[in-house]
C-alpha cells in the first residue's frame, strides 16, 4: 500500500465518523444548491450553456500550442514577461530569482491553486521572503497552517469561532463572532502588507490568447490590490488556462461563477493587460506570466482523459460529490480535492500512490452532471482504475476477479456455489471474510432464500 | 412481445422475489416471459475494478446467452447500465462491437420497458401504503430515467408517493466500493438512509436492487421502521 493511499484511508475513517463536521459541510452547502439553481435558471438554456462552455475549453485544448504561442505573443506584445516551467522545481526557480533580481523583501499572493500545487509559499519562506495570503479563506488557512480544504472554498470547515480565536490568538483582536467584523479584521491587517509588498502573486482563471491578457475572477477584490499595487506583479498558471477568444468568457466567466458558488457573476472580474505604460498613473512596473506544465501534458497526451484540462476549477464537483461531503477535503491530501482531483492527481502526481482516489467513489455520477464544461469525471475515475489494474496488477485483485469469472462462466457452477452461499450465509457472516465482513459490520445481509431464482423459475408457470 | 429476462446474480441467489415479480408483471401485460438459465453475472464488479479483461469476457458471454431474443429485460438500472453502456465501450474495436451496439440498443430497464418502450403506466397494481423513491445513480445518470418509475407509482391504486430532498443521493453502495471503503460507504448511507426513515414512508422502492440491498442492510441494522421494496414488487401486487 503506497503512504498516500494509507494516510488516505486513516483519515478518510476519522472524518467518515465524525457526524458532526460532515453536517456542518453539509449545512455550509445548503444555501449553495438554492443559490445555484436559482441562477441555473436565469440561464435560457443551462445545458446548451454547457456545450458552449465545454466547447470554448476544447477548441484551445485541442490546439494548446498553438493557442498558447498566440497567447505569448500577445501578452509579450502587452510589455509582459513569459516564463515557461516545465515542473513545480522550474517555477519556483523562477518566481525566486524574479524575487531575487528585484531585491524584495515582502510578498503578498492573491489565492492561486496552482501555487499550492508548486509548495510555494515554503520555498519562499525558506528564501527568507514574508509571504501573505490575501484571500479571506486563504489567509486563514495560512494562519491555520493547514491546506486549502476545498479549492474554491479553502476554509468551509472552519467555524466561526474558531476563526475568531485564530484571529486572537495570531492578531491580537478581541473575539467576535460577527461575520462582518472578522472580515473587517482580516482587511485592516491586510491593508498595509499589499503597500509594503513588493511583489504580488496572482493565479489566472482564463488566458486570451487573441488580446494576451489575463482573467481573473474574485469576490473580496483581494486579487486587484495585489496585482496593482507593488511594483511587481507574477501571475503562475497553468498552460490549460487559455482560451482562444475574449468572447468565451462571455459563457464561461458567468458559468465559473454559477456552477461555482450559485453567483450570477463574480463581485469583481478583471482582465490584466500588462505592466503600467508609459503614462499610467498606477500599475506594476513588470508584469510577469509563469506557464507550468508540471505534467499535465502527459494528460493532453491522453486523447481518453485529455478534457480533464477543460477544468475551470469552479468547484462544482466538490459540492455535489458525497465522498467530499463525507470525508472532507483534507483527507484527499491533495492540491485539488474532490472528483477532479481524483481524476487528475494520478496524471499529475502517479498513478500507482494516487489510484486508491479513483477506487473511492461509488461512481455516482453527480460531478459529471455539475461539470458545466462537461468534463466526463466518473467515467475517468474507471478509467484509472482500468489503468492502474494494467500498469500494477495486484495479486488479491486478479486472483479474486479470476476466479470470480471462473465461476460465472459456468453457470452449473454458479448454481452450486449460490446454493452453498445461500446455506452456510450464517456461518460466512461470522468468518473474517475479505470485503464480506467489512460489509457486514455497518449493515446486515437479507436472509437468505431456500430457493434462488433459477430453482423457482423451473415452476415458472406458477408465477 | 417476446421478453428475455435479464436478472441480476445477485438477484438470483438473494432476491428472487424481484425477478419473479417482474416476470409476473410483465405477463398479466400479455408478454411472453422466457429465463435463459445460462445467464449469471454481467461482469460489472470487475469492469468497476479495472479488470476490463475479465469483464470482457462476461460481455461476450452475455452477448451469446442473448443472442436471438427481442428484447431483453431486467430488473436493475445499474446492471442494464453495464450493457447498454459499458458493453458497447468495452466491445469498442473488436469483433464483438455491432453485436454489443445491438444488445444495447434492445435491452431495458424495467420501468423504462413499461413507460418508454410499452406505452404503460397503470399496470393494474393495487399496493395502499405510503412509498418513497430513491434513484439509484445508475438509473437516474447513465439510463436518465427519473419519472418512468414515479408516473408507474402514482398509477397504482392506494399508494402514496413521499419525496426526499435526498431522492438522487447516492445510497454508497458502488457495488465492491461499500466493502473496500466501508466508511465512505456507511457515512453515505446514513445520510442517504436518515433522510429515507425521516419521510415517514412505510417503504423505500427503488428500480436497484442492488442500493436496496446497501439501503436495506442499513436500516435493518439500525431498526429504523421503513422497508426496502423493489418496484417490481409493488407492481406486482394486485390483491
Amino acid at each position: 500500500m503506497s503512504d498516500s493511499k494509507g494516510i488516505f484511508l486513516k483519515d478518510a475513517t476519522v472524518n467518515a465518523a465524525d457526524g458532526d463536521q460532515r453536517a456542518f459541510i453539509r449545512k455550509a452547502l445548503g444555501g449553495y444548491y438554492t443559490n445555484r439553481d436559482l441562477q441555473k435558471a436565469r440561464y435560457r438554456d443551462w445545458e446548451r450553456a454547457r456545450d458552449a462552455a465545454s466547447m470554448a475549453k476544447w477548441s484551445a485544448v485541442n490546439d494548446l500550442a498553438n493557442v498558447l504561442e498566440k497567447f505569448v505573443a500577445n501578452f509579450e506584445r502587452n510589455g509582459g514577461v513569459v516564463h515557461w516551467a516545465r515542473d513545480a522545481a522550474e517555477a519556483r526557480a523562477i518566481i525566486l530569482k524574479i524575487a531575487e533580481d528585484a531585491k524584495a523583501k515582502a510578498i503578498v499572493k492573491s489565492k492561486c491553486m496552482t501555487s499550492e500545487e508548486i509548495h510555494l509559499n515554503d520555498a519562499l519562506e525558506k528564501a527568507g521572503y514574508g509571504v501573505v495570503e490575501s484571500d479571506l479563506g486563504e489567509f486563514i488557512q495560512q494562519l491555520r497552517g493547514e491546506a486549502p480544504y476545498h479549492f474554491v472554498f479553502p476554509c468551509m470547515h472552519v467555524k466561526r469561532e474558531a476563526i475568531s480565536e485564530l484571529f486572537t490568538k495570531h492578531l491580537g483582536t478581541a473575539p467576535t463572532d460577527s461575520p462582518e467584523e472578522l472580515t473587517m479584521i482580516a482587511r485592516r491587517h491586510l491593508r498595509q502588507l499589499y503597500i509594503d509588498a513588493d511583489i504580488g502573486i496572482t493565479g489566472a482563471n482564463f488566458l486570451v490568447a487573441e488580446t494576451g491578457q489575463i482573467s481573473i475572477t474574485e469576490n473580496e477584490g483581494n486579487a486587484r490590490l495585489t496585482a496593482a499595487l507593488p511594483r511587481i506583479h507574477i501571475a503562475l498558471s497553468g498552460i490549460e488556462k487559455v482560451v482562444n477568444h475574449l468572447d468565451d468568457l462571455s459563457v464561461l466567466l458567468p458559468m465559473l461563477a454559477t456552477a461555482g458558488a450559485g453567483q450570477p457573476m463574480t463581485c469583481y472580474n478583471t482582465l490584466y493587460s500588462g505592466p503600467r505604460k508609459p503614462g499610467e498613473c498606477d500599475g506594476p512596473e513588470q508584469f510577469h506570466i509563469v506557464l507550468l506544465d508540471n505534467a499535465r501534458t502527459r494528460l493532453l497526451a491522453d486523447p481518453e482523459q485529455r478534457d480533464a484540462l477543460h477544468c475551470i476549477r469552479c468547484g462544482a464537483c466538490l459540492n455535489v460529490c458525497p465522498i467530499f461531503k463525507n470525508i472532507g477535503g483534507l483527507a484527499y491530501g491533495t492540491t485539488y480535492q474532490g472528483p477532479i482531483g481524483s481524476v487528475i492527481t494520478p496524471h499529475l502526481r502517479g498513478l500507482k500512490q494516487w489510484n486508491h482516489l479513483s477506487g473511492a467513489s461509488s461512481l455516482c455520477g453527480a460531478c459529471t452532471d455539475a461539470c458545466p464544461v462537461r468534463i466526463d469525471l466518473h467515467h475517468h475515475l474507471l478509467h484509472n482504475r482500468r489503468n492502474a489494474a494494467k500498469e500494477s496488477p495486484t495479486l488479491f485483485d486478479r486472483v479474486f476477479h479470476n476466479g470470480f469469472n471462473f465461476v460465472i462462466k459456468r453457470p452449473w457452477l454458479f448454481a452450486t456455489g449460490g446454493r452453498l452461499f445461500r446455506a452456510t450465509l450464517p456461518l460466512l457472516q461470522k468468518l473474517p471474510l475479505p470485503y464480506m465482513s467489512a460489509w457486514m459490520k455497518t449493515r446486515d445481509l437479507p436472509k437468505a432464500p431456500a430457493k434462488s431464482f433459477r430453482d423457482e423459475w423451473k415452476n415458472h408457470e406458477n408465477v | 412481445m417476446r421478453v428475455s429476462l435479464f436478472i441480476p446474480c445477485f438477484v438470483d441467489q438473494l432476491t428472487p422475489k424481484v425477478g419473479l415479480a417482474t416476470a409476473k408483471v410483465l405477463k398479466r401485460l400479455g408478454h411472453q416471459v422466457e429465463f435463459r438459465t445460462a445467464q449469471t453475472c454481467c461482469g460489472q464488479p470487475s469492469f468497476n475494478s479495472g479488470q476490463w479483461d475479465v469483464a470482457r469476457e462476461a460481455a461476450v458471454r452475455a452477448l451469446e446467452v442473448f443472442r436471438g431474443t427481442e428484447v431483453v429485460v431486467g430488473p436493475s438500472g445499474s446492471c442494464v447500465a453495464m450493457m447498454r453502456n459499458f458493453y458497447p465501450e468495452l466491445l469498442k474495436g473488436t469483433p464483438y462491437a455491432a453485436e454489443a451496439d445491438d444488445l444495447a440498443a434492445r435491452t431495458f430497464e424495467f420501468s423504462e420497458f413499461l413507460v418508454k418502450k410499452l406505452g404503460v403506466t397503470d399496470v393494474g397494481a393495487k399496493f395502499a401504503k405510503k412509498v418513497t423513491y430513491h434513484d439509484g445513480c445508475h438509473a437516474l445518470r447513465e439510463l436518465r430515467l427519473k419519472e418512468e418509475p414515479r408516473q408507474l407509482l402514482r398509477a397504482v391504486k392506494g399508494l402514496e408517493l413521499i419525496e426526499t430532498e435526498e431522492a438522487e443521493t447516492c445510497c454508497g453502495f458502488g457495488g465492491l466500493f461499500s466493502a473496500k471503503f466501508p466508511m465512505i460507504s456507511t457515512a453515505m448511507v446514513q445520510v442517504k438512509g436518515g433522510a429515507l426513515a425521516r419521510t415517514g414512508a412505510d417503504f423505500v422502492v427503488s428500480s436497484d436492487p442492488s442500493c436496496l440491498l446497501q439501503i436495506g442492510g442499513w436500516l435493518s441494522r439500525e431498526g429504523k421502521p421503513i422497508l426496502p421494496l423493489h418496484i417490481a414488487e409493488v407492481l406486482a401486487n394486485d390483491a
